[in-house]
């Protein structure tokens, strides 16, 4: 207990992992997919993009460990090499969405009114669409590349944003300290900045990670159907794209792999947005 | 004034407030043409050789030379009419294509959610009932890796299985096999046409392609209805009628099918109805694996191609029957819950 000190918060952390064993997993999880992101490229046997025909299409085994393509790149390093641009990508479009979302958000829920009801209103038809279906639309409109791959899962992803912060500060609003604030003379732009937000930021972290899973699935599914990421750069969705030809012919390892990395980095943002919940507040654990 | 009523007026109120909502996806969709790169006059005119004059006479056919509010005039106008523009991939009226593709990607998506819920309340409802237990943890382990496998992914897998190692599925291409006859199309799902045809064998091989595609879409959507099934009959079985019913000794199969799951079941209806639409979404990825021939593979297939008007017709079509499945379930939910429709 001791060992750890700092911050009430910090303690609370360290007994809620040590009383949840699958949250320390998932952060353990996350921090080894950041790591694989960050030295995979380095690190990996093969050359990702490098053919290699005469071995092409072979099960896993001892040099390959997961297999080879259709024209015999080595799949395990490719699925290591693609980490960095799937993470790229989701953490990029979820850092959009986060930043624009919770001012505008703010904004809405302190000045309330006019504004408040047009925002809302323009949300709700954001919200009206099948937010996959409105991202292929997206990407088809901006130009099919990998920054409005990000563009779009940004974009989708901001209601959900704008509605928690709005109704975070909403209720914080007219609280004794904000008055107090604006007593001591502070504009409703530094009240906004400096108190409000900063007591909006836990929730939406944990929103966050919830959504980093979700927008990893969404841009593997744009790339899947062919938009934004192009082959043969190595990217998860293209991958399981790539091999979806050969599964009828029982090449499994080709979708396999890639499916699972997919699994695993979504299931640890999932899993570690829940504890996170729990760690900030206890009361919502269901 | 009786329920229905009640329900009817709630019902129509429910879709006037939604109208705003409707009329901002039009003003969207055509905004996001508008954008859309590309000249369509250009691509209307004879072809890419086609002469500056040539091009500026199609573009006044077209009514693009006008200013912005009055091509969105025109645009509203031609939905209102239910023409939605020509698809240059089939060449046909886009509205057409879609009525005769709609179809088959309902009967895609009301499987899955059959197959869905079938599977998903009982989950829950055991959950909720041994909640603590190892089939609690099992339940929610299984829910938790449903939603991080993609259904692209899941629906391979699902062929690998199925199809390579136990030959237990047929061809995963399409509805039906390219030599089968058609029944009359009575009600477009061809499950339902076979079987009011008469013909057994064909519903059955119907059957048996739906069921793939089916599966790979309800493993997704298993986790939500599970969770809220779980957690709202862990509401109802702590209620003060439930705690009556167990005092007076009713059979415990009464108490939790008629008091605790009749009460619980308001929330599933609701994240049921935002399945739906979110299974029409997914409805792409799931279409593309199985080359289904519904709206959503339809929709993609103009989109690699720059073929726009299907793409703005296609997500016009999802967001009416989204705005249209939120209304059912609010009647849905006034019928299950008399309550509802007092406020």
């Amino acid at each position: 207990m001791s060992a750890i000190g700092g911050s009430s918060t910090l303690r609370h952390a360290a007994f809620v992992l040590r009383g949840n064993l699958i949250t320390a997993i998932a952060a353990a999880g996350v921090a080894a997919l950041a790591l694989v992101a960050i030295f995979g490229p380095a690190l990996v046997p093969f050359d990702p993009v490098a053919s290699d025909v005469p071995r092409a299409l072979q099960p896993p085994g001892a040099l390959h460990w997961a297999g080879t393509d259709q024209l015999g790149r080595d799949v395990f390093s490719r699925l290591i090499v693609a980490t960095r641009l799937d993470l790229a990508i989701a953490v990029t479009a979820v850092c959009i969405s986060f930043v624009i979302g919770a001012v505008i958000g703010a904004i809405c829920g302190y000045a309330g009114g006019k504004l408040d009801r047009a925002v809302g209103r323009l949300v709700d038809v954001l919200m009206a669409f099948p937010l996959f279906v409105l991202a292929m639309a997206m990407v088809a409109a901006l130009g099919n590349r990998v920054e409005n791959i990000v563009i779009a899962t940004a974009i989708i992803n901001l209601p959900f944003y704008i509605r928690f912060a709005r109704a975070e500060v909403n209720i914080r609003r007219n609280l004794g300290w904000v008055e107090a604030a604006r007593a001591c003379g502070d504009g409703h732009v530094a009240v906004v900045l400096r108190f409000l937000l900063p007591n909006v930021l836990p929730g939406m972290a944990v929103q966050m990670s919830l959504n980093l899973g979700w927008a990893i699935l969404n841009a593997a599914g744009l790339s899947f159907i062919g938009l934004g990421v192009k082959p043969p750069t190595p990217e998860w969705g293209i991958m399981v794209a790539e091999g979806a030809r050969f599964i009828s012919t029982g090449r499994w390892w080709l979708v396999a792999f890639p499916g699972l990395a997919l699994m695993l980095a979504v299931l640890c943002f999932n899993l570690l947005g829940d504890g996170l919940r729990d760690i900030l507040d206890p009361r919502m654990r269901t | 004034m009786g329920v229905i009523g009640a329900t009817l007026i709630r019902a129509g109120r429910r879709f006037l407030s939604s109208l705003p909502a409707l009329l901002g996806v039009l003003i969207f969709t055509f905004l996001l043409m508008r954008v859309l790169p590309g000249d369509p006059a250009v691509f209307f005119a004879s072809g890419p050789s086609a002469g500056k004059e040539e091009i500026e006479v199609v573009r006044k056919q077209l009514g693009l030379d006008r200013p912005l509010p009055e091509q969105l005039a025109i645009y509203l106008y031609d939905v209102g009419r239910g023409n939605l523009g020509r698809s240059m991939m089939t060449g046909q009226p886009v509205a057409k294509d879609l009525r005769e593709r709609l179809p088959a990607s309902l009967e895609l998506t009301f499987s899955a959610l059959l197959i869905a819920l079938i599977a998903a309340v009982p989950l829950g409802v055991l959950a909720a009932l041994r909640s603590g237990s190892i089939i609690d943890h099992a339940i929610r382990l299984f829910c938790s890796l449903g939603v991080c496998v993609p259904t692209f992914v899941s629906g391979l897998l699902l062929i690998y299985l199925f199809y390579y190692l136990l030959g237990f599925a047929p061809d995963p291409t399409g509805r039906v096999d390219v030599f089968t006859t058609l029944p009359p199309a009575r009600t477009g799902f061809l499950v339902a046409d076979f079987l009011l045809a008469g013909d057994l064998a064909g519903c059955a091989a119907a059957l048996r392609q739906l069921m793939l595609p089916a599966f790979t879409m309800a493993l997704f959507v298993i986790a939500p209805l599970a969770r809220i099934t779980r957690a709202s009959m862990l509401v109802s079985l702590g209620s003060d009628f439930v705690r009556t019913a167990r005092s007076v000794g009713l059979p415990r199969w009464q108490i939790v099918v008629s008091y605790a799951l009749r009460n619980a079941i308001l929330p599933v209806i609701t994240i049921a109805g935002i399945v739906f639409s979110t299974m029409l979404g997914a409805n792409v990825l799931v279409e593309k694996v199985f080359s289904w021939p519904g709206v959503a593979s339809y929709a993609l297939d103009a989109l690699l191609v720059s073929d726009y008007a299907p793409v703005q017709g296609f997500v016009l079509l999802m967001a009416s029957i989204f705005v249209v499945v939120n209304l059912l379930v609010d009647v849905l939910y006034g019928i299950a819950d008399p309550r509802a429709t007092v406020a």
